[in-house]
């Protein structure tokens, strides 16, 4: 026997810290970076008295999520405690919600070797964030820093749906494209804003009976939570196979080692007793409110892909790539309809000029886009469609639009960088080196075709560098003679 | 009585708007009352003399400048139960694990006694975190019954009662989460009133059972109660249970007596062991109320007696969660003694916790934990539910309901201290109301003829403190219980 012989089976739980401006039960700013413990009140810091308001736009997040994601959205959710003691979480319990959530019943459509999958998403609720415990080795103290206390989250939980480590990262790009999409998470796995716990179990093939499962956490890459979750279905299959049982417990990765070790033993188990917060009353929505989020909502990373390959007949790579990022989807789609050229040759200055800029120069698509509006890059590709300028000169006026934020064609003729593809004018300067060169000319009609390199010379120089260089080729060899 | 510290309220009031006294004086006057009998009745845990001359002061001054009074009650000194957020002043909840805690913020009804120009003389002595019935766990002392200084003065809010009574103020505001309020001003010969839940902020009120806490004056009299409420109450955008409903005026109906109302009178109320001349003075003043012109209506409220065990359950759970915040991490008392996190939450809570508070965190730990959560917890707010509808049941026959607030007067001090169940059984009749988070009053009605006040209860319809307060106004003009003054020398 061996991994082969199991099935995975695997359930994701995704928390997102939502982009709102201010916290989900008080008016303290969400940014980060602040002096520790500057963005707080009575209510985050979980004063004696001090009571929650809800931020409306939370609510409304979360509705967005929920419809993107096609879930069912409960028209009275209730909001819970979550009570355990730590220092980073002031009040003793958590608010977040528990049997009755906002959202129910979802999917996300993934991508895998044999097609199109369905993955289930259970439900997605509201909560609140804890601060951050700061342990400061050499003072020999814990500090605690409740700036993060009270920013909001969705938690996102699949269905074990998931079958192997592929498909895992593959659900939480696209559910991450989404919330980015949505404009409800930055989508950032390294700083923590999309965080993920997975459930793993293995089970033998031909059975259907779920294993054990243990939670897997501190994810905070796609290779990581890959890397992660094989070692810990090839660990669980080990320990089933030498006879022993898989132990329900929390693991955590150690990135370094590349495994995974138990975090809490069963012992430790919490009891959160979870009930109704009294301080909140039951969250109701209208189904006017429902209907009104959902008319806000924009079209998804996968409807706008399939669009891009049907109606812009784009390659599916260039569509996943172009549609990865709301901002560059729609930006592309700007410059299309005013940009009669080919698609293609549109997708791929983005995927190689627009993307050259923003990693090369750290910048974001708005940037780019404020710099070189879509009609002025339309007006750059259709001075190379004309042969008006080489595509080598277009990328250096390229460089030049969005240093200055001009239109190319003034740049274009500033620099000198148009080219004469003017067949009149081409032959006119052919003609006069060829008068001049008799001797070469014979010579080059004897034979010697090595001196057609040096006609394209003279030619060139005599138009100052500014023939195109094709045309020039072509004219030089229907002067020369058919041995060219 | 011709003393500043015998006036109430309003005519307090009445005397500052006619420029007879300055709201220094009357300050002072409290000053000097405190000064002179609280050795003996220990009402306060800390009086504000500073912070209570500078308002009185800055009233004066608006006053002598022209500048329309705040409110009717600009310049009149009032004091509160030591369970309210003000900014910069301590604020202990009776507790060791807060002794020391200077709070950061107003609490909303702080805020707007501020606004409206009342002075705030002090701190008064609570069980801690409004625990109780007597004032005896406190951690700091016992109060006693001015009326008798053997005797609790009730509790929780027992400071607020016993100074009050004491005529060391003449209105206070006391939190009343299971008669709080009521049962206090019954056993000092005080109104009190318990507002809707909803119809105070909690805002910045020290919390014990969030579904069942509620903010109330005591007073002297139903007219002073009233005009307290017309303060503190309304919506406030900080509370998300408070309720968005426009204020009614508490007074404007107050001398429309009870001709032609229907009173109910639930025989559940009337229980074993209740003291006799308690249920003779209730039962005059059912008689009264008859010859005011009510109708008397014999209704029933059957739940009534799972109400005290489902409140048990329901109210420890709540605080369980409520008190997990006083953890030794960012305020109140931290424990010299823990090495380790565990250490810090175990001996911080085992130090600064008294008996009851403990008492009842595990009572509500237990009622939310795996396994139990659903014969406990869950069972209790069923239980709640059939109360309330009990009393949505009546107030389809009656315009509301009467009964004695207190089944026994004042107690002698450690009479029930040890015996847990014998001080939860002190607040059978004045629970339910907080279940179903109605309003209810408590107007004096009596006394023993040992000389102990006795108090009436009416408990209204959702919303309806306008209703009850009349109610309990028909009955103070038509005796003269509430001009009764303890005797303290």
């Amino acid at each position: 026997m061996s991994v082969a012989d199991f099935q995975a089976v695997i359930g994701l739980e995704v928390h997102a810290q939502l982009l709102t401006a201010t916290k989900i039960f008080c008016g303290c700013a969400t940014a980060f970076g602040a002096e520790p413990n500057a963005y707080t009140c009575p209510v985050c810091l979980g004063m004696p008295g001090a009571l929650p308001v809800l931020n409306e736009k939370v609510v409304e997040f979360a509705v967005r999520t929920g419809l993107a994601l096609g879930c069912e959205i409960r028209e009275t959710s209730v909001w819970a405690r979550k009570n355990y003691f730590y220092p980073d979480l002031p009040k003793g319990y958590q608010i977040s919600q528990y049997d009755l959530p906002i959202c129910e019943h979802g999917r996300i459509t993934i991508d895998t070797p044999e097609g199109e999958k369905t993955i289930r998403v259970r439900r997605i609720h509201m909560e609140e964030d804890a601060g951050k415990n700061v342990h400061d080795a050499a003072a020999g103290l814990t500090r605690v820093d409740l700036n993060r206390a009270g920013v909001p989250l969705l938690e996102i939980v699949s269905e074990p749906d998931l079958r192997t480590a592929e498909e895992a990262a593959e659900y939480l790009k696209q559910l991450r494209d989404i919330l980015v999409y949505l404009g409800v998470n930055d989508g950032n796995l390294e700083e923590g804003s999309f965080r993920c716990d997975a459930n793993v179990s293995v089970m033998r093939r031909g059975t259907s009976d779920f294993g054990t499962r243990t939670e897997l956490k501190n994810l905070n890459s796609f290779r990581f939570i890959r890397q992660a979750i094989d070692y810990e279905i090839a660990r669980q299959v080990e320990v089933i196979e030498s006879g022993g049982a898989v132990v329900q417990e929390t693991r955590l990765y150690d990135p370094d080692r590349g495994e995974t070790r138990p975090m809490r033993s069963k012992e430790e188990a919490h009891d959160y007793r979870y009930f109704p917060d009294p301080d909140l009353p039951p969250l109701r929505l209208s189904r006017a409110f429902i209907e009104q989020v959902r008319s806000t909502l924009p079209e998804l990373p996968r409807a706008k892909q399939a669009r891009f390959v049907a109606e812009l007949a784009l390659p599916a790579y260039d569509a996943r790539v172009l549609t990865a990022d709301r901002a560059l989807a729609e930006y592309f789609e700007a410059c299309v309809s005013v940009y009669a050229g080919d698609r293609k040759k549109l997708a791929n200055w983005f995927m190689g000029e627009v993307a050259r800029l923003m990693n090369e120069r750290g910048v974001s698509v708005s940037d780019v886009r404020e710099k070189i509006p879509p009609a002025h890059f339309a007006a750059l590709l259709g001075e190379i469609d004309k042969g008006a300028i080489s595509n080598n000169a277009a990328k250096e006026v390229f460089s030049e639009m969005f240093r200055t934020g001009r239109e190319p064609l003034g740049i274009i003729s500033e620099k000198g960088l148009a080219q004469i593809s003017d067949l009149g004018a081409i032959e006119q300067a052919v003609d006069e080196i060829l008068a001049k060169n008799a001797d070469s000319v014979a010579s080059y009609r004897a034979g010697n075709q090595k001196l057609l390199g040096f006609f394209v010379g003279q030619v060139m120089k005599a138009m100052k560098g500014k023939g195109n260089p094709q045309r020039v080729n072509e004219v030089l060899r229907k002067k020369l003679g058919g041995q060219g | 009585m011709g003393e500043l510290s015998d006036l109430t309220l309003l005519e307090s009031a009445k005397r500052l708007a006619a420029g007879e006294v300055s709201s220094e004086e009357l300050v002072q006057a409290c000053l000097d009352r405190i000064a002179t009998v609280d050795p003996k009745v220990r009402a306060f845990l800390r009086v504000d003399a500073e912070g209570a001359l500078a308002a009185a002061k800055a009233s004066h001054q608006r006053r002598r400048s022209g500048i329309p009074p705040l409110s009717p009650l600009d310049g009149v000194p009032i004091a509160l139960k030591d369970i309210f957020c003000e900014v910069g002043k301590e604020t202990t909840a009776g507790s060791k694990i807060l002794e020391g805690f200077i709070a950061p913020y107003d609490a909303t009804v702080v805020a707007r006694l501020k606004a409206a120009g009342v002075p705030l003389i002090g701190r008064l002595n609570l069980d801690e975190f409004a625990m109780g019935s007597s004032t005896e766990h406190s951690a700091f002392f016992p109060t006693r019954n001015p009326w008798d200084l053997t005797r609790s003065p009730g509790g929780s809010s027992g400071g607020s009662s016993a100074a009050v009574a004491a005529r060391m103020v003449a209105g206070a505001l006391g939190t009343d989460t299971g008669g709080s309020i009521r049962q206090p001003a019954a056993l000092c010969n005080l109104v009190g009133l318990k507002p809707t839940w909803g119809r105070v902020s909690r805002y910045g009120v020290i919390a014990y059972a969030s579904s069942l806490d509620q903010v109330g004056p005591l007073s002297r009299t139903v007219a002073d109660a009233a005009a307290l409420l017309q303060i503190i109450a309304g919506h406030d955008p900080r509370d998300s249970t408070s309720a968005n409903l426009e204020v009614p005026s508490f007074s404007a109906s107050l001398e429309d007596g009870v001709k032609g109302l229907r009173l109910g009178v639930p025989k559940e109320y009337f229980v074993d062991g209740m003291d006799p001349e308690v249920r003779a003075a209730v039962e005059a003043a059912i008689d009264a109320y008859r010859g005011m012109g009510a109708e008397i209506v014999d209704v029933s409220l059957p739940h009534t007696r799972y109400a005290l065990a489902a409140y048990y359950l329901i109210a420890p759970a709540e605080a369980s969660s409520n008190l997990a915040r006083y953890d030794g991490v960012r305020f109140g008392l931290r424990s010299e003694r823990a090495h380790t996190l565990g250490d810090l939450y175990a001996h911080t809570r085992a130090e600064g916790f008294g008996a009851e508070v403990k008492r009842r965190i595990m009572l509500g730990t237990w009622a939310l934990s795996a396994g139990y959560y659903d014969a406990y917890y869950l069972k209790a707010q069923k239980v709640r539910t059939l109360v309330r509808r009990d009393f949505e049941e009546a107030f389809r026959q009656v315009d509301a309901l009467i009964s004695p607030t207190s089944p026994v007067p004042a107690f002698e001090l450690g009479a029930k201290a040890e015996d847990p169940l014998a001080m939860y059984l002190l607040d059978v009749l004045t629970l339910p109301c907080n279940l179903a988070g109605l309003p209810g009053v408590s107007v004096p009605c009596g006394f023993t003829r040992g000389g102990l006040p006795i108090g009436l209860q009416i408990l209204g319809r959702p919303w309806d403190e306008a209703g009850i307060l009349r109610i309990a106004r028909a009955f103070e003009r038509e005796h003269d219980f509430s001009q009764r003054a303890p005797v303290l020398t």
